[in-house]
C-alpha cells in the first residue's frame, strides 16, 4: 500500500515537474508572438514617424469611410474624401494609407493630379485582422492632415482548407 | 492579365467624374504557402500610373496591403478629350498597359 | 339499370385508376424533390446577396466594380480567338483546324442566353452528368481540337463566367428529364446526409438554420445561381464546384474532386433546388 502511495507520489511530481517545464519551455515562443505583435505597431510608429518627420499630424480635412465589421480581411472597402480646393496652390501632394497592425504596415502613396475638384477616392484595402488605419494626406505647404478608423476583421466562419 | 479603365457613359467637359481602374492581379503577399508547403513568392504591382495623353493624372505606390484585383476609383475633372492610358508594373518585372479613349462632349 | 358494370367501362375505370396512379407518382417525385427536407418553399427562396453587406451588394449590382468582370473580359477574348495562341487575331473565321467558339455560336449574348442553365444535364455519349465546365470541354477538345482546360483556370473560368453571364436576370428554369432522375435522387441524398468530422448535412445549415449566424457570418441557403462568382474569400472568381468543396472543407469532410460524380450530382441537385431565383452570375460573395 504503501509503495504504491509513494508511486503515485512520484508520479504526480513528475508530471507536475514537467508541466512546469514543459511550460517554460513553451512560454518563450508564446512570448515571441506577442513580441512579434508589439513589432507590428512598432513599425507602424517608425513608419509613421518617419513619413511625418515627427510633424504634427491635424485630425481634420480628411475623411475616411470604411465598414465597422468587414466582410472579409482580403478585401475591405475604403473610401476617402479630402477637404481641399485641390488647386495649384493648394491641393493634395500626397495620399497615404497605413495599417496599424499588418505586416507591412504601408498600405499605399497615392498622388493625383489637382484638377479643381474635390478628391474623392475608393479602394479595397487588406487587412491582418482587427485594427486601425490611418490616411494621411501631406498637402501642397508640406503639412500634415490624417484621419484614422477602427475595422473589426473576423476569421471567416467556415474554414476553406480546399485549395 | 486583364485590366479596365470606366469611364462615365456621358462624360461632359468642366464636370467632376470619377475614373475607376480595375486591374486583374493575385497581389501576392509572400506569406501564402502553396499545397506543397512552400512560400508563395511575393508579387505585388508596385507602381502604376494614368495618364492622359502623357499628363499623369494619378500615380501610385501599392504594396500587400491592396487588395488582390486592384481597384481605384477618385474624382477628377478632365482639362480635354484624349487617351486615358493606364500602366503597372509588379515586382516580377511584368507590366501592363491599358487604353481607352475618353471623348469629351460640351 | 344493371348495377354490374360492363368490362368496357370496366376497362375505362382501370384506365382512369392507371392514369391517376401515374399522375400521382409523377407529382410525388416532384414532391420529393420540391418538398423534401433540405428543399426551401417559393415563398421563402432568398438569394446570397440578399445575405450579404450593402458594400457587396453594390459590388455585385455595377459592372464596373465587380471583379468578375476581369474574367468575363478574358472569356470574350477567348470567345473570339478560341486557339488562345492570338495567332489569328479578331477574326471570327479563325483557322479552320481550330475554329473559335465564335464561329459556331457567334454573337454569344444571343446564342448562349438560357444555356447555362440547362447544366448539369445527362450526357448519352458517355452516360454521365455533364455541366458547363465539361461542356466548354467537350466543345475544345472534340470541335476545337485544343486541350481541355483546367478546373479553376482562369481561361476555363473566363469562358464560364462569359456564358453565365449571358443568362443573367433569367429565372432558374429545369426541365425534368426522366434520364437526370436516378443522379438527382443521389444528389438530393447527398444534400440531406450527414458528412464529416462536423457530422452535417448540407440542409443543416442551408436550408435549416439559413439567416442564422454562424460566427460573425450569415448563413445562406447555398443557392448555386451567381455562379461562377468573386469570392472575397478566394481573391478571385470561383465555380460553383469550388465553393462546394469549401464547403466540405467547412465540414471537414472528404473534399470530392472536380468534375467527381458526387459534386456533379450536388450541383445537379442545387439547380433544381434552386428554381425560381434569378440568375445573377458573375456575382460577389464573401
Amino acid at each position: 500500500m504503501n509503495a504504491k502511495r509513494s508511486t503515485l507520489q512520484f508520479l504526480t511530481q513528475l508530471t507536475a515537474l514537467l508541466g512546469i517545464v514543459g511550460g517554460a519551455a513553451l512560454a518563450p515562443r508564446q512570448n515571441a508572438r506577442a513580441q512579434a505583435l508589439e513589432r507590428e505597431s512598432e513599425d507602424f510608429r517608425v513608419l509613421f514617424k518617419q513619413l511625418t518627420n515627427s510633424a504634427r499630424v491635424t485630425q481634420e480635412r480628411v475623411h475616411v469611410t470604411i465598414p465597422r465589421l468587414a466582410d472579409n480581411g482580403h478585401s475591405v472597402p475604403l473610401k476617402v474624401w479630402v477637404d481641399s480646393p485641390q488647386s495649384a496652390e493648394d491641393h493634395v501632394k500626397r495620399l497615404v494609407v497605413l495599417s496599424e497592425r499588418n505586416p507591412r504596415p504601408m498600405i499605399s502613396s497615392l498622388q493625383f493630379l489637382p484638377t479643381q475638384t474635390r478628391l474623392e477616392l475608393s479602394t479595397r484595402i487588406r487587412l491582418n485582422g482587427s485594427q486601425r488605419i490611418w490616411v494621411l494626406a501631406q498637402m501642397s505647404d508640406e503639412r500634415w492632415w490624417g484621419q484614422s478608423a477602427s475595422v473589426e476583421v473576423t476569421e471567416s466562419a467556415c474554414l476553406d482548407a480546399s485549395l | 492579365m486583364t485590366s479596365r479603365i470606366i469611364l462615365p457613359a456621358n462624360p461632359k467637359v468642366g464636370l467632376k467624374m470619377d475614373i475607376r481602374i480595375l486591374i486583374q492581379h493575385p497581389m501576392e503577399t509572400g506569406f501564402r504557402y502553396d499545397a506543397s508547403g512552400s512560400a508563395m513568392a511575393k508579387n505585388v504591382i508596385k507602381k502604376l500610373s494614368l495618364d492622359l495623353d502623357g499628363l499623369i493624372l494619378f500615380s501610385g505606390e501599392l504594396g500587400t496591403g491592396t487588395s488582390a484585383n486592384p481597384f481605384l476609383q477618385w474624382s477628377v475633372i478632365l482639362p480635354k478629350s484624349g487617351w486615358l492610358q493606364l500602366k503597372w508594373e509588379d515586382d516580377e518585372g511584368n507590366s501592363g498597359v491599358e487604353r481607352v479613349l475618353c471623348n469629351l462632349s460640351a | 339499370m344493371n348495377k354490374q358494370r360492363s368490362i368496357i367501362s370496366q376497362g375505362f375505370r382501370g384506365v382512369r385508376l392507371c392514369i391517376l396512379y401515374w399522375g400521382l407518382s409523377t407529382t410525388s417525385l416532384n414532391a420529393q424533390v420540391l418538398t423534401g427536407p433540405g428543399a426551401i418553399a417559393p415563398q421563402f427562396m432568398r438569394s446570397g446577396i440578399s445575405f450579404a453587406s450593402a458594400d457587396l451588394r453594390a459590388t455585385q449590382a455595377d459592372d464596373s466594380l465587380n471583379p468578375a468582370f476581369l474574367w468575363v473580359d478574358q472569356g470574350q477574348v477567348m470567345w473570339k480567338e478560341g486557339s488562345g495562341t492570338g495567332s489569328s487575331a479578331a477574326g471570327i473565321n479563325s483557322s479552320a483546324a481550330h475554329p473559335s467558339c465564335a464561329s459556331c455560336h457567334h454573337d454569344w449574348q444571343q446564342s448562349m442566353r438560357g444555356v447555362s442553365m440547362k447544366y448539369p444535364r445527362w450526357d448519352p455519349q458517355t452516360s454521365h452528368l455533364i455541366n458547363l465546365e465539361g461542356q466548354i470541354n467537350a466543345c475544345r477538345t472534340q470541335r476545337q481540337h485544343l486541350p481541355a482546360l483546367a478546373y479553376e483556370s482562369d481561361e476555363l473560368l473566363g469562358l464560364t463566367a462569359l456564358v453565365s453571364l449571358a443568362s443573367r436576370g433569367m429565372v432558374l428554369k429545369r426541365v425534368r428529364e426522366p434520364s437526370i432522375d436516378a443522379a438527382l435522387a443521389r444528389g438530393q441524398l447527398r444534400f440531406e446526409t450527414r458528412m464529416g468530422q462536423n457530422n452535417l448535412a448540407c440542409l443543416h445549415c442551408h436550408t435549416q438554420n439559413a439567416g442564422q449566424h454562424l460566427g460573425g457570418e450569415t448563413i445562406s441557403q447555398g443557392q448555386p445561381h451567381a455562379y461562377p462568382a468573386y469570392r472575397l474569400e478566394w481573391q478571385k472568381i470561383g465555380s460553383l464546384q469550388k465553393r462546394l468543396r469549401a464547403c466540405l472543407s467547412g465540414v471537414k469532410a472528404q473534399i470530392w474532386a472536380f468534375g467527381s460524380e458526387e459534386l456533379m450530382e450536388l450541383e445537379l441537385y442545387l439547380s433544381f433546388r434552386g428554381e425560381g431565383l434569378p440568375i445573377e452570375s458573375p456575382g460577389v460573395r464573401r
